[in-house]
């Protein structure tokens, strides 16, 4: 169902279940400024295992905020943030390593580290951070980088990729240590039609083939729709993407923000019924 | 909002805290786990190796400039002889650890500033924390070690060399004998002047690439600010060298000579 305030969405952020399950991420009334400027105001909403949100809105809304404050990059001034059911707004850095791996992020532009070769950045929380034995962590890169189709590329540096590669060496990055929760942060921005519908369809496989809860910040309408409206499914050893069924289409939600608040919470068919005439501004 | 007139001393204030802060998480990364081995291994060689041909050719020509013109103001009291004295007495204690400090602040400082600066405004600091690892155990402890440790090796690599330029001018231009030379380097040189030139280096160095590291991890802006980094991070670099060198100086010369 559709909200359109954030006043609606608050109820269910207080309860620490919906729906006999514990929220993938959970905002409670969160409020963030820097300096003067209001950047998020009493933001609160709930995300549940195996569900995508695509939060939308103008530049400068607070989308790509939200993922720092739930990797814990930035501090809420006020509210709460629960992340796998553990408060983390008021962790330690140190406090917060547990919960970050369990967590993939996409940057935007990719944030690949310059100096480390394709499969080096990919298997760097494996190769550095854990003590899994080396072949299972070469066994591991080998496999995500086949599954963004980037399989021969791992010799490569960042600056030999062109920018669809280097996002989707960025999703093979985030998915490496196999996280519970992805956040992608402008996927497909600055990227042609064609390179930002292969980052989609990684996207839509990732929610539908390995099940992760994830969120996409986007300003990107058309790929925010594809994502929303199609699925993935095994044919065989094929991954074909097909419209998604009518009882199925509540799996992605979109999220609209404006001036640090929720407008508009619902289903893609939900935001094309729009009536609101900023949200029809921003669809046109 | 009402402007103080204590509003310009806010950002300087700030960010000594931020450098304290800063320093203090060193502190606590130096006696924790993890230790990033290799790139501590990585940052001795860029640092150290790295700096060797710059550092040698400034201790070269110090070394020689100063036997001329020590030679020509020793000439006024007949006291040529003595040239080595006066050459290795300046090198050790004040130019061989000023001058190579002050090559590495420009070098690595400029260096460490623009990478971190780099890596901070194209996101790679925050995807490092996003996938689990501490940037100041990661980038900075590994380069404040490289620079404390470096720098006295260094240092001296550059003062033996400079003294080693200074014999080469006494002999061929000033028409000393080397044996004369070396025996007056030797008798002009006591204990403690070895020590202060081995002390200040380690201090000089930890200023250098603590000091570069906070810049660049302070970086916003984009590239422009990248710019702004590096050249903050040489000028303070600089400035601090300068200036902890004369109160370090003041301390040792209280500590060891009074």
């Amino acid at each position: 169902m559709a909200h359109t305030s954030a006043s609606a969405l608050d109820s269910s952020a207080r309860s620490p279940n919906v729906d006999g399950q514990v929220p993938v991420v959970r905002f409670d009334r969160v409020t963030l400024a820097f300096d003067d400027k209001v950047v998020l105001k009493d933001l609160s909403f709930t995300l549940l295992p195996g569900r995508l949100k695509v939060f939308l809105g103008a530049s400068g809304a607070g989308k790509s905020t939200i993922l720092r404050l739930i990797l814990g990059l930035l501090r809420a001034d006020a509210g709460q943030i629960w992340v796998h059911g553990q408060r983390v707004d008021q962790l330690s850095e140190a406090d917060l390593m547990p919960v970050r791996s369990e967590i993939g992020m996409v940057f935007q532009e990719g944030a690949l580290f310059d100096s480390l070769t394709v499969r080096e950045n990919v298997g760097y929380r494996l190769f550095e951070e854990t003590r899994q034995p080396i072949a299972e962590v070469d066994r591991r890169v080998d496999d995500v980088l086949g599954f963004v189709g980037l399989r021969d590329m791992g010799a490569r540096m960042p600056a030999e990729l062109s920018g669809g590669q280097r996002r989707r060496v960025a999703i093979a990055r985030a998915l490496a240590s196999r996280p519970k929760l992805l956040l992608y942060d402008e996927p497909t921005t600055g990227l042609d039609p064609i390179t930002a519908l292969t980052v989609d369809a990684e996207i839509v496989k990732l929610r539908d083939l390995e099940h992760t809860s994830s969120i996409v910040v986007t300003h990107q309408l058309r790929d925010a729709f594809y994502i929303a409206t199609h699925r993935a499914a095994t044919t065989g050893s094929r991954v074909e993407l097909s419209p998604v069924p009518p009882e199925d289409a509540d799996i992605t939600e979109f999220v609209m923000l404006k001036s640090g608040g929720i407008v508009f919470e619902g289903t893609a068919a939900e935001l094309r019924a729009t009536t609101d005439a900023y949200l029809r501004s921003f669809l046109s | 909002m009402e402007r103080s007139f204590l509003d310009p001393l806010k950002k300087p204030v700030l960010e000594v805290q931020e450098y304290i802060r800063l320093l203090g998480q060193v502190g606590r990364g130096l006696v924790t786990r993890p230790i990033y081995g290799r790139d501590i291994i990585e940052q001795f060689e860029a640092i150290g190796i790295g700096s060797l041909t710059v550092v040698l050719l400034t201790g070269v020509f110090t070394g020689m400039v100063l036997a001329l013109q020590s030679g020509i103001s020793l000439d006024r009291f007949g006291a040529r002889q003595t040239v080595g004295s006066l050459v290795s007495a300046s090198m050790v204690k004040e130019l061989g650890p000023v001058l190579t400090a002050l090559m590495v602040a420009g070098r690595v400082g400029s260096g460490i500033a623009a990478e971190l600066g780099s890596m901070m405004v194209t996101d790679q600091i925050a995807a490092l924390r996003a996938l689990g690892a501490d940037p100041v155990r990661k980038l900075v402890i590994p380069r404040v070690l490289a620079g404390t440790m470096m720098l006295p090796i260094l240092t001296i690599l550059s003062t033996g060399i400079g003294m080693w330029g200074g014999s080469i001018i006494s002999a061929t231009q000033l028409m000393v004998p080397t044996s004369v030379y070396w025996n007056s380097v030797v008798n002009g040189l006591y204990v403690q002047d070895i020590w202060m030139g081995l002390i200040k280096p380690i201090v000089l160095g930890f200023v250098i690439t603590s000091v570069a590291c906070h810049v660049g991890l302070r970086t916003k802006g984009g590239t422009q600010g990248v710019g702004r980094s590096t050249t903050t991070a040489v000028v303070v670099g600089s400035v601090a060298v300068l200036a902890v060198d004369f109160l370090l100086t003041k301390l040792l010369i209280v500590l060891m000579y009074d």
